[in-house]
């Protein structure tokens, strides 16, 4: 017989309480152990503030000022502590608000529950007053999502929720819940989802598939590892270090990577990428192995596919399946958790030096450090350089700050140039490169870490499309470094538009307000820079400061970000100048 | 692996949940994708769906689109088969005046020819039912539109492989 009859239920034995709707969706939320979540109420969403107003010494919930900014704040708290980040809205156009946050996580793989307030049940589909379809809008960007229009099924879609958010590779979910729900009573009892049937979050490892990984990795003489997040979301980062110690393997990062492996152990080469160094994006054509691991060659980190790393064997190890193959032709791969996988492949490897190999990115190095670094980091010309300001951040603090960048120029600047001398610091938007994220994702790193040191930094651009978080900033005492990078340009377009459409700069140039006030306004201190002689005085200021603090830094109008592979084309061309 | 572009049909198990129609068809718009048929019906195994898709493309792509099908929380298992492994059947449904029924000879001998079945039968019009491949209901098609034909409609092609599909197996797997 080819089929048979699958039954999937089961029954508790727990007692039940008679509760409401809302009441239940709070008493889920903190049945997970949710203890801040941000969000912003509304007509359809009414019911559960009113609960959380009665449980707010359990959950703290904070008002951010626009529903994009508790979606960033919620992905910045969930990034740092490895925790699912929760955002909250009303129905309508709260929902819609929370989207770009949602698809930037979904690109990121970052754990975040929405919850969304709908019109009642008897309303839906009849155009209702703030009625949207926000399941239907949210499925391309969500994991999963569900709509509940009945009490009763609010336990369950609340645990599937975090259970699915969290699992395997991580992502948003959102569960969009009727008010009628909300307001009707039935008899609760939470259990924790643990199993979903069809849901398979991490694929089992092959062993076979280990072993010939271990078998190129030993005969490689030129052997190359990139790492992405994977590393840090299956939390590997020991795992790979001991790997590329044992093996000798020289070994960069994509932007998501960053900060997993300190920035100054000796087998850390880098950024690869559009904007990464100049050495691994170079010998990425020239490795025998390439050893891909928790990444999934993102078209900024391959530049053109068909002259990507075409003379090397490529071991991707990966948990999602649809990545193996989908852009890189792999010849092993290694399905799994990225920990448990680096731990098996471990005692197969041999110990290896590659001293050669590893020449090779030394001389490549000194060639970016002459032609780039220096002059970002050291420039002796006039107008600060966006690098000389993040050389100030890593001396005052000593590589320990958690750096949240927005998106453009100045992000590619941080991550290039930040150092890190722990895991979860680099808290940016890499996938769906939003600008607007920095600000508030800043805000919910600083609440989910209050003992780390939180630096913003943005561009003049990005910082205005989330300001008004500044507000939350203030209502919170949320003691974020804020710094703000202005060279009174969208600077990447600007760039771009140097470079490839002939210096028109069509509607990239801002009239900026004066920041220093806007802050002031919020009652923040701050601070404007314009000279090279006040900058590391003022980022001593700021570091020194136990509350939230501005730092306006004026940069040079028409600094450009080098390296730079050009669009499509292939990462051995990577322009220095 | 074949680079040439072909019809495959699709067999994607799932569980019945609403909106899960949407995020299947969502991943054949983003890469810009035709599906040419599609049927979602209950499956052999009580409470799973199945949704059987046809589309034109290459077996490198296919392969993709099956990853991120099955990639879906509430897809239990996707599968892709080339035409030639399934055994299938589509159903066409041809609304036609009773008159020429009676009236035209050579309609009699067209539904005795390509075994259409007669569904129902009024005064105004009768209703014919051919199942078979598309070719021979396109046939059938194009033998009664020389005639006049009120209403036509085709359904998505339904298949059931020829080797066997170990979905059971692997949802006690699951299960378990």
């Amino acid at each position: 017989m080819e089929t048979q009859t699958i039954k999937n239920t089961k029954k508790s034995t727990k007692t039940t309480e008679r509760i409401s709707g809302s009441e239940a969706i709070v008493r889920c939320l903190i049945e997970e152990g949710v203890k801040i979540l941000y969000g912003y109420p509304g007509g359809a969403i009414m019911p559960v503030y009113d609960e959380l107003y009665k449980y707010q010494d359990k959950i703290h919930h904070v008002l951010t000022r626009h529903e994009q900014g508790a979606t960033h704040s919620a992905q910045g708290y969930a990034r740092i502590s490895g925790n699912v980040g929760v955002a909250m809205a009303t129905s309508g156009p709260g929902a819609t608000n929370l989207i770009t946050g949602i698809a930037d996580a979904q690109i990121d793989s970052t754990p975040m529950v929405c919850i969304t307030g709908q019109v009642s049940s008897h309303l839906l589909g009849s155009d209702a007053f703030q009625e949207t379809d926000i399941v239907g809008i949210s499925t391309p960007v969500t994991k999963w999502n569900c709509q509940v229009t009945r009490a009763s099924q609010i336990p369950e879609a609340i645990a599937k929720a975090f259970y699915i958010a969290k699992s395997g590779r991580p992502g948003p979910v959102l569960v969009d819940i009727t008010k009628d729900a909300q307001f009707e009573e039935f008899d609760f009892l939470y259990e924790k989802c643990t199993k979903v049937r069809s849901y398979v979050p991490i694929p089992k490892t092959d062993i076979k598939s280990v072993e010939a990984a271990a078998k190129l990795i030993n005969e490689a003489k030129k052997p190359f590892v990139v790492w992405g997040q994977g590393i840090i979301l299956s939390e590997a980062e020991e795992a790979l270090k001991a790997v590329i110690e044992k093996a000798g393997i020289p070994a960069a990062w994509t932007i998501l990577g960053a900060s997993a492996i300190p920035t100054s152990h000796p087998l850390n080469v880098g950024m690869v990428g559009m904007h990464g160094n100049y050495a691994p994006n170079v010998l990425t054509n020239e490795c025998d192995v390439l050893i891909a691991i928790g990444m999934r060659f993102d078209d900024r980190v391959t530049g053109k596919l068909d002259e990507y790393a075409t003379q090397a064997k490529v071991i991707h190890f990966e948990i999602d399946p649809s990545e193996v193959d989908k852009n890189v032709k792999s010849d092993v791969a290694v399905l799994g958790d990225a920990k448990a996988s680096l731990e098996l492949i471990l005692p197969l490897i041999n110990e290896n030096s590659h001293t050669e190999w590893h020449q090779n990115f030394k001389d490549l190095y000194a060639i970016e450090y002459e032609k780039v670094i220096k002059g970002d980091l050291y420039p002796t010309k006039e107008g600060l350089t966006m690098g000389e300001v993040l050389k100030e951040i890593n001396i005052q603090s000593k590589g320990e700050a958690a750096i949240v960048s927005d998106v453009g120029q100045h992000q590619m600047i941080a991550c290039r140039y930040a150092e890190f001398n722990q895991t979860k610091s680099n808290i940016t938007s890499g996938g769906l490169g939003t600008m607007g994220f920095g600000l508030p994702a800043a805000i919910g790193a600083k609440m989910a870490a209050p003992e780390r040191e939180v630096v913003s930094i943005s561009g003049d651009g990005g910082y205005q499309m989330t300001i008004q978080e500044l507000g939350t900033i203030f209502q919170q005492k949320a003691a974020v470094k804020i710094v703000v990078l202005n060279n009174d340009f969208l600077g990447m377009v600007r760039q771009w538009q140097q470079l490839f459409f002939d210096k028109r700069y069509a509607s990239t140039e801002m009239v900026n307000p004066n920041f220093v006030a806007i802050a002031e306004g919020y009652y923040i201190k701050a601070r404007k820079v314009t000279k090279r002689e006040d900058l590391a005085e003022a980022v001593a200021e700021m570091m020194a400061s136990k509350e939230a603090y501005f730092l306006e830094v004026c940069v040079e109008k028409e600094g450009n970000v080098f390296p730079m592979v050009p669009s499509g084309a292939s990462v051995s061309d990577i322009r220095l100048e | 692996m074949n680079t040439e572009k072909q019809l495959f049909a699709i067999s994607v198990y799932t569980e019945n949940n609403i909106g899960l129609l949407n995020r299947i068809s969502a991943i054949f718009q983003r890469r810009h994708i035709n599906i040419e048929s599609i049927n979602s019906s209950p499956s052999e195994i009580e409470g799973i769906s199945k949704f059987t898709i046809v589309v034109s493309m290459t077996e490198v792509n296919i392969k993709k689109i099956i990853g991120q099908i099955e990639k879906q929380v509430e897809v239990i298992k996707a599968y892709y088969h080339d035409l030639d492994e399934v055994i299938y059947q589509i159903s066409g449904l041809f609304k036609i005046k009773s008159e020429l029924l009676f009236e035209e000879r050579q309609i009699q001998n067209i539904i005795k020819e390509s075994n259409a079945r007669i569904v129902t039968v009024n005064k105004d019009f009768f209703v014919l039912e051919k199942s078979g491949k598309k070719e021979e209901i396109v046939a059938l098609y194009n033998q009664l539109s020389i005639f006049g034909i009120m209403q036509y409609t085709r359904s998505g092609l339904i298949a059931v492989t020829k080797e066997e599909m170990k979905i059971s197996t692997l949802l006690e797997t699951y299960n378990n």
